[in-house]
């Protein structure tokens, strides 16, 4: 990896990574049938070879449960981080754009969301939409976004203002050729960068809700499930209930992460020719 | 063509300052004028206000008696800016770039000494100077009747600073268009334009 | 402040140069597609020479790259820069620990832009960069009156004044630390002649109190207002070095691409050569002036040698 370039290193990272993600999610499709056996024969077993993340209180395997929750969280997490990115790229530049009082009107929304917890807001929205995955996707969906479509805001300002743009627009140039040819290649770093940052989020508050009770229901094996129904047997012993679910979570979002930190790094004016 | 300022008035919002107050010109298509004034006096802003890329507060800028800012699409009057690498975007290929112009014709990509290799690079990969002349290229559209420079050859060596000039006002004379230029070099003023104004002794 | 120790510095004698640069090279690497990475010689081969009571002006075109001269003696090329050749100040080689120590205080740098004043800071505090002994104080009324600026002015901010001013308080920042060196990097963006020659001429002022300056700049006819000596920069490749005197007459610059500026001149004839310099990409083999040179023969495929010629120099075969 040393004689490698940046680019190169990043482009190897992101094709690990993507593999590891796609497993998981495939290993999570074959697995369903197996996440909700039970089989009271193979009860509370520790870590094995058979069952390498050992089983629970009620013989359920807890490698198949696992890969189930995450490839759950992930698909939420794609779902929750692409809608939200959506609004923030719409919002960000529809308030650069619109004149006053739209900006007024996005601007006073964001800091608003921005100054609320997320999990608060999260909460609530979940519980308005009756919980179940369609309600935690929106809590996330919609609870994201500030942010990132406060930089979009940002940048659409900037570049509004850039002798370029005006020269084109005094070439007679229409609205969609500016946005086309000279803000969207702009605008794209900025957007995949924080849309790959945002699934590490997406997927540790759905995790966090659902671990709370108000997020997805018990029958479906989430990570959040998963870790506060262990919760009851950890005083007894039973640390592999907690650690492998949990440790695969964080392995997701630090992979998800770094993904995010590798694109930002690729566009960052300061390493972009390392 | 005939182009009129009556009576500008300009100011920045924020500063109390008047950059301009009551100024008046009127010019020809086959004329020349080149603006004479110590920095800070608004040459670049009048640029920008003949333009269109600033309203006046209040006067007129007429373009044969119809308002400059009621020109949708195409603006007869074009400007060229001092920086060439601020003007064209980064991300752009120089192809790109002069397909902007309102059909510049290959003739004058030739005659500005625009190599074919330079069509697929990027701004970054081009001097400013090789920047000014894709600049100029884009501003000589078909339909151009009056162009503005502003500073334009200010960072430019002293070569092209000529082959840029007399290409200029031979492509000019030839169409008759009028031009409007802005330099602190006296010397230039006089070589490329048919009389000068003073812009310090508009402002009272 | 901290200046340098005698014993740090090899060879004392009045005579020698202040700054010496001999056969400076900048390249950048650079991705060109996908994850393909590329060297851009920047800087080719450049030699500038600055004495003590010397303002020397390094003359280029707009975008090619003598800016990364200053940042080469200075020691804040950007990271992906890599850098040749040798720089000595005052007789021995300007190491990165030697820099780091003399940077901001022997040796100080003029900024191209405005923007280096801190908006916050009032005028005064920021020359004196926190210090509020009484020499310095002096010391500070002394640049203030030779610059033409009221005692009030310490108290302002930056926004408070005009830019000519703001452009002469940059300088007395410079100016507080008695430097050796002062290199300024085109001083007089887009300021009016008049304004500019007085930038100008606060340089000519420093040299005058001993100091050695190297101007940097793209505008041939300010630095010969007040430079002693001016070095021509073409496509990476310092190639000739003349006195401003020189200027005068055509006939006495050594040059073809000298000679052709010359002409270029409005008030010499406005004349123009075809052709443009180079890109780095594409520079031609020998020298990088031949493809628009009319004496080029097969010979200027080679290397040519940047020689002595009537006390300055010229890398060209044929220069006579």
């Amino acid at each position: 990896m040393r004689d490698k370039n940046l680019r190169q290193r990043v482009l190897i990272g992101l094709i690990v990574g993507a593999a590891i993600l796609l497993a998981i999610c495939v290993g999570g499709l074959f697995c369903a049938e197996a996440a909700k056996t039970s089989d009271f024969t193979r009860k509370n077993l520790p870590p094995c070879l058979t069952y390498p993340f050992g089983t629970d209180w009620l013989g359920r395997d807890m490698l198949a449960r696992t890969l189930r929750g995450i490839s759950l969280s992930i698909l939420l997490g794609i779902f929750a981080a692409a809608v939200s990115a959506c609004i923030a790229l719409l919002l960000g530049i529809a308030a650069a754009t619109l004149g006053r009082t739209a900006d007024a009107v996005i601007t006073f929304v964001i800091d608003l969301l921005l100054g609320i917890p997320h999990i608060l807001l999260l909460i609530l929205i979940s519980v308005a939409l009756g919980k179940g995955f369609a309600g935690v996707a929106w809590g996330v969906a919609l609870t994201h976004w500030p942010s990132l479509a406060r930089l979009i805001r940002a940048e659409v300002m900037q570049l509004k203002e850039s002798p370029y743009i005006q020269i084109a627009r005094k070439l007679g140039k229409t609205n969609w050729y500016v946005a086309r040819k000279h803000m969207l290649p702009h605008l794209l770093p900025q957007f995949l960068t924080g849309l790959v940052l945002l699934f590490p989020h997406a997927i540790l508050h759905e995790a966090s809700v659902t671990f709370l009770g108000f997020g997805l229901s018990s029958e479906q094996p989430a990570i959040g499930i998963i870790l506060s129904e262990s919760m009851k047997y950890l005083v007894t012993g039973k640390w592999w209930l907690a650690l492998f679910p949990g440790a695969a979570l964080v392995m997701v979002v630090v992979l998800f992460y770094a993904a995010g930190e590798n694109v930002r790094k690729l566009t960052d004016p300061a390493s972009v020719h390392e | 063509m005939k182009l009129e300022l009556n009576q500008v008035s300009y100011q920045y919002k924020k500063e109390n300052k008047k950059i301009l107050e009551n100024f008046s010109l009127s010019m020809g298509d086959t004329e020349r004028v080149g603006l004479i004034a110590p920095s800070g006096y608004g040459k670049t802003t009048l640029c920008k206000l003949i333009a269109g890329y600033l309203t006046p507060d209040s006067g007129e800028i007429l373009l044969d008696g119809r308002r400059v800012s009621s020109y949708k699409g195409y603006c007869p009057i074009q400007m060229i800016w001092q920086q060439p690498e601020l003007a064209v975007n980064p991300r752009l290929r120089m192809r790109e770039v002069i397909l902007e112009g309102d059909e510049v014709e290959p003739r004058i990509l030739e005659a500005l000494g625009i190599e074919k290799a330079w069509m697929d690079r990027f701004p970054t990969e081009l001097s400013g100077g090789e920047l000014q002349r894709f600049c100029l290229a884009r501003a000589l559209g078909k339909r151009t009747r009056f162009l503005l420079a502003d500073e334009i050859s200010t960072m430019l060596d002293l070569i092209t600073q000529s082959q840029i000039w007399n290409f200029l006002l031979k492509e000019v004379k030839q169409r008759q268009i009028g031009v409007i230029a802005v330099s602190h070099n006296q010397a230039l003023l006089e070589k490329v334009c048919t009389r000068q104004v003073r812009l310090d002794y508009a402002i009272k | 402040m901290r200046k340098e120790n005698q014993a740090d510095i090899v060879n004392t004698s009045e005579e020698g140069p202040i700054l010496k640069i001999e056969h400076l090279n900048i390249s950048f690497r650079q991705y060109e597609s996908g994850t393909h990475q590329t060297q851009l010689d920047v800087i080719r081969d450049l030699d500038v020479e600055v004495r003590a009571g010397e303002m020397v002006a390094v003359v280029g075109s707009s975008g090619s790259g003598k800016s990364l001269l200053a940042h080469a003696v200075l020691g804040i090329l950007p990271y992906n820069a890599v850098q040749g050749g040798r720089i000595f100040y005052r007789g021995s080689e300007l190491t990165r620990e030697r820099i780091e120590r003399l940077r901001g205080n022997e040796i100080v740098m003029v900024p191209q832009s405005l923007s280096y004043l801190d908006p916050l800071v009032k005028i005064g505090k920021q020359i004196k960069r926190g210090r509020k002994d009484k020499k310095t104080a002096d010391k500070l009324r002394g640049i203030f009156k030779r610059y033409d600026l009221n005692e009030e002015v310490e108290e302002l901010y930056p926004f408070e004044l005009s830019g000519g001013m703001n452009r002469r308080i940059l300088i007395s920042t410079a100016l507080i630390e008695e430097p050796r060196l002062v290199i300024a990097d085109e001083p007089t963006p887009g300021l009016d002649l008049r304004v500019a020659k007085r930038a100008m001429g606060h340089f000519r002022e420093l040299a005058d109190m001993g100091a050695g300056v190297l101007v940097i700049t793209h505008d041939l006819e300010l630095a010969l207002e007040t430079a002693d000596r001016v070095v021509v920069f073409y496509a990476g490749c310092t190639i000739e070095e003349a006195y401003r005197s020189d200027f005068e007459k055509e006939e006495n610059l050594r040059h073809p691409y000298t000679k052709a500026l010359w002409r270029a001149l409005p008030q010499h004839g406005f004349q123009f050569i075809e052709g443009t310099q180079p890109y780095v990409k594409e520079m031609p083999e020998g020298c990088p002036f031949s493809p628009r040179c009319d004496m080029c023969t097969p010979q200027c495929k080679g290397e040519v040698p940047y020689r002595e010629m009537r006390k300055g120099r010229v890398r060209c075969l044929y220069a006579k």
